[in-house]
């Protein structure tokens, strides 16, 4: 019988040197922290970062409620990790703009409900998305995440870019709940690109807070097809304010 | 005099009707929220992941719930949580009413700016165009000058957010509507004459022929 239960570092073995990843989370909330530090302990350079953004840096967010560590993607980026990071917003966390600036890293701007639906055409096998987000903007002109010109379609006289779908290599995602087979959902807000994420990769991984057997929970609270998921990673906490 | 932009945020939040659904961007936009009428449900949509936003969070915070500016925040009863594509696609599919942005530049016929100054710190558009490109209609609330530049032109300098999308500028001087051919004043304050406010916009205002003074609460 299939087991998918692994450590975090068994589950990021295959991860190699420049390798295209996904990251859920929103300033990481939803992002799965034990997989981010598994590969921050495997030390693995060059990636390409899809996510929605470049996480949480130490002291983030401004207030009381700021963490100690950095989170989400920002562990990468204080390893030094990414080349490039394929995101709908990178203005949070700081290190970003001075990775940009010493030339270490690079970056591809992606309207955030865009991005959603190229990693989700790539989990469900749609060819690319038509949408009218970016139409007149810089979005039209500037070339895709891999070089491409886009192309503009006119539908009934309303003009859509067609945007392709974004495939890669890992995903890492974490679930507030999944039993042993993969089946999971995420609580509240922190489903964001946890979704979609799921099959947009050749590997799936998940780091859910709660796992349980198979039948132990109502099967219908699940969101997100256990066939979907390859590994399943214990020890992932709830974030400690 | 009371502040400018608390009076602006009064204003916009007289938009709404029993039942609409909304996005408020980050800082001014979100005062609006203060002043919806007590006997009005205005539901807010956060586009990280859910269509009903409360209140910031003050203390014990839920960290399953941020707002789409990373802070924690509180829920109303009715709300429903959703993901990226499911809230975007609400977006798109113009099922959120309006949205209520700053903006950097608004040009005459529409074209929203409002995202990025080229050779500045990149932040990114964020869910910004797909809200402008979707949402039926996008409210500008900002003062109306950049410490005397206008920002109501001509036409855009600044790469665009996108194109022909806002309906109404609300600022301290008044509250204008986008129109086929260009932007007309409906209200006008007080403290100001009609040379005032146009002396402040770059481009040939319209003056509406049912024009009301712009009232404070």
């Amino acid at each position: 019988m299939i087991n998918k239960i692994m450590t975090a570092d068994e589950a990021v073995a295959g991860v190699k040197d420049g390798m295209t990843i996904m990251v859920g989370g929103f300033l990481a909330t939803g992002s799965p922290e034990v997989l981010m530090d598994a590969l921050v302990r495997k030390g693995v350079k060059h990636l390409t970062v899809i996510a929605n953004d470049g996480g949480l840096d130490v002291g983030q967010p401004a207030g009381e409620f700021a963490g100690k560590t950095s989170r989400g993607v920002g562990k990468l980026l204080d390893n030094h990790m990414v080349d490039h990071l394929i995101a709908s917003h990178i203005g949070v966390n700081p290190k970003i703009n001075e990775q940009i600036a010493e030339g270490t890293l690079k970056y591809t701007l992606v309207p955030q409900g865009t991005l959603a639906e190229k990693i989700r055409a790539a989990a469900y096998g749609l060819g690319g998305v038509l949408t009218p987000t970016g139409v007149g903007t810089p979005m039209e002109t500037e070339l895709d995440e891999l070089g491409r010109k886009k192309k503009v379609v006119e539908i009934e006289g309303k003009k859509y870019l067609f945007e392709l779908p974004l495939f890669a290599d890992y995903s890492f995602i974490r679930p507030s709940l999944a039993d042993k087979f993969g089946n999971f959902m995420c609580a509240k807000a922190t489903k964001n690109f946890n979704y979609v994420m799921a099959g947009a990769s050749k590997h799936t991984i998940i780091a859910p807070e709660k796992i349980v057997e198979v039948g132990e929970v109502d099967p219908d609270i699940f969101q997100v097809a256990g066939v979907l998921v390859d590994c399943i990673v214990e020890g992932e906490k709830r974030w400690q304010i | 005099m009371a502040d400018l932009k608390t009076r602006i945020a009064k204003r916009c939040a007289k938009e709404f009707q029993d039942g609409d659904f909304v996005n408020l961007g980050i800082g001014l936009p979100t005062q609006v929220a203060d002043y919806i009428p007590d006997d009005i449900m205005v539901t807010f949509h956060s586009e990280n992941g859910f269509a009903g936003i409360d209140a910031v969070a003050t203390e014990n915070p839920d960290v399953d719930i941020i707002n789409s500016g990373g802070t924690y925040v509180t829920t109303v009863p009715r709300v429903k949580y959703f993901d990226t594509a499911e809230s975007f696609g609400l977006v798109r599919g113009g099922h959120v009413k309006a949205t209520v942005l700053g903006a950097m530049e608004v040009a005459e016929n529409g074209d929203l700016a409002n995202w990025i100054i080229p050779g500045k710190k990149v932040a990114g558009m964020g869910g910004a165009m797909d809200l402008c490109a979707g949402c039926p209609e996008v409210i500008i609330v900002m003062l109306h000058t950049q410490k005397g530049t206008p920002k109501i032109k001509k036409r855009c300098s600044l790469p665009l957010t996108a194109e022909k999308c806002v309906s109404k500028i609300i600022t301290e001087m008044g509250v204008m509507e986008v129109r086929e051919d260009g932007i007309w004043v409906t209200e006008l304050h007080p403290d100001y004459t009609k040379e005032d406010i146009q002396a402040a916009t770059e481009c040939e205002l319209h003056f509406d022929p049912n024009m009301k003074a712009m009232e404070e609460e």
